[in-house]
């Protein structure tokens, strides 16, 4: 059973400027007691998540929309257990796989054969659960002989390619995206949208980030508006 | 206090990832190079080669025991600098993951311990070389050696924790740390011994730093066994433990929100 719960969400990031954050600064205001206080008060926080209450099924497909900055992708990253909630309360149920960045823990320097491994490693998978794959993400990358090869003689697209088989050969319950992933050339494309659509549809729950209309609409069942950190129904 | 126990367990005990990660970080820096990591060894050869007999003579000591005791004892000592100076960045620098995937904090620390052995395995073939050179009188104390070792790991553990923790915070704590190990290098019988100091040799016994290369130095160069110096690493690693696990249960979630 899968679910995401959340109940009066708060995230807010403290802003260190190059003087708050110093530990001059924090001496000098212990011990000038007066200016404690104040700057205690005056301590600038952003508020990117503001009281979030939702209560997210086995079956949905969620779409998140709302302009820059307005708390997207900090939602995807407190549900996949990055951000702890300041305040509120969050349950998340099941397996997180989260599509934020496909392509941390490759190394240029190492051949892309050497990089499913530190991919994998780096998603959570034992040596044995990445073994599984390795013949899935070579074929389907269609890397052929370059797999041998240094990462840093690949072309952009076929790092994408590689960093894209890897990041979509296991299953989860939960997958979180910001922004559908598209790599490749016309005929690439074509074929990692219906492996991720694959993927997307055994998934239990999606949470899809976007500023696609029309990628909301063909993926998600339910669409939720932020603003400010708000949610707006 | 339960999730930060948690998070230690898990992080330590997730060996299909750190080892991986802290090899990949040392072959990362000597890719393409011929010799790759064994730079470490053979410029920590050329130092010691250099300074050896350099000292030796300047302190007046025989240059055979000599050379042998400050290969040794500058091996653990770059261990023990290392594990501070870069302790201080082990969260700075895994900005990338802690913000991309949810791992236990401690598989950074882990992996930034590792990477340390590794370096200091890597120096340990220097020292090899010379006790195979000047063949000291070696015992049972050889037995103590993995045990020192081991010893490193836990303190590196704490220490990257807790430094990992105050730097991600305070910018300012990195600088102050690279300063305080550059004048304990010069405060800790490394190029110099206790006995040179005189009848003020005890004060070398304040120093935690002589403690813990005196552990790793004394069965390798011969010398017996000194109980006192394994007393205190054993208090200062149960106390480093005392104060790292309630401050890394106050405050690992705050670890992403300061990066």
């Amino acid at each position: 059973m899968s679910r995401i719960l959340a109940h009066n969400l708060v995230v807010d990031f403290p802003i260190y400027g190059g003087k708050s954050r110093s530990l001059k600064h924090r001496f000098i205001r212990t011990a000038t007691g007066g200016a404690f206080a104040k700057d205690a008060a005056d301590r600038v926080v952003v508020r990117a998540l503001d009281h979030l209450t939702f209560d997210w099924k086995e079956g949905q497909r969620v779409g998140l929309v709302g302009h820059n900055g307005s708390g997207k992708t900090t939602l995807l990253r407190v549900i996949a257990g990055i951000y702890e909630p300041v305040a509120g309360a969050l349950e998340v149920q099941g397996r997180v796989a989260s599509m934020l960045s496909i392509s941390l823990g490759m190394d240029p320097e190492a051949s892309g054969y050497e990089n499913i491994f530190l991919r994998g490693v780096t998603m959570g998978l034992t040596r044995r659960q990445i073994e599984a794959i390795v013949d899935d993400v070579c074929e389907f990358s269609e890397l052929g002989d370059y797999i041998e090869m240094p990462m840093r003689t690949y072309s952009s697209g076929m790092i994408m390619r590689l960093a894209f088989a890897i990041s979509t050969s296991v299953k989860a319950d939960i997958i979180l995206m910001d922004e559908w992933l598209s790599v490749g050339d016309a005929s690439f494309t074509e074929k990692a949208n219906k492996r991720l659509k694959g993927l997307v549809d055994q998934a239990k729950i999606l949470v899809l980030a976007s500023h696609s209309k029309d990628v909301i609409e063909a993926n998600c069942s339910v669409v939720v508006h932020l603003d400010h950190g708000r949610l707006i129904a | 206090m339960r999730n930060a126990i948690k998070d230690l367990f898990e992080g330590v005990s997730s060996l299909h990832v750190w080892p991986a990660l802290g090899w990949q970080e040392v072959k990362q820096r000597y890719r393409r190079s011929t010799l790759g990591p064994f730079w470490l060894t053979l410029s920590m050869g050329i130092l010691l080669a250099g300074m050896g007999p350099l000292y030796g003579k300047l302190f007046n000591q025989d240059v055979g025991s000599y050379f042998l005791y400050l290969t040794v004892g500058f091996i653990a000592w770059q261990a023990l600098s290392l594990m501070l100076s870069e302790g201080c960045t082990v969260f700075i620098a895994s900005e990338g993951f802690i913000k991309s995937v949810r791992l236990p904090f401690t598989i950074h620390v882990m992996r930034f311990t590792w990477k340390n052995i590794i370096v200091m395995f890597h120096n340990m073939i220097v020292a090899v070389v010379v006790i195979a050179f000047f063949q000291p009188p070696l015992g049972f104390g050889l037995l103590l050696v993995p045990i020192a070792i081991l010893f490193y790991i836990l303190n590196g553990l704490w220490l990257a924790t807790i430094l990992g923790l105050l730097c991600a915070r305070f910018r300012d704590i990195p600088q102050i740390v690279g300063s305080v190990v550059q004048i304990f290098f010069f405060l800790t019988p490394v190029i110099w011994k206790p006995g040179m100091l005189g009848r003020h040799a005890w004060t070398v016994d304040l120093n935690p730093f002589y403690h813990f290369i005196e552990i790793f130095r004394a069965p390798l160069i011969g010398e017996p066994t000194n109980l006192r110096s394994w007393g205190v690493v054993l208090a200062i690693t149960l106390a480093g433990f005392a104060v790292m696990l309630p401050l890394f249960a106050r405050f690992r979630q705050r670890i992403a929100y300061w990066l």
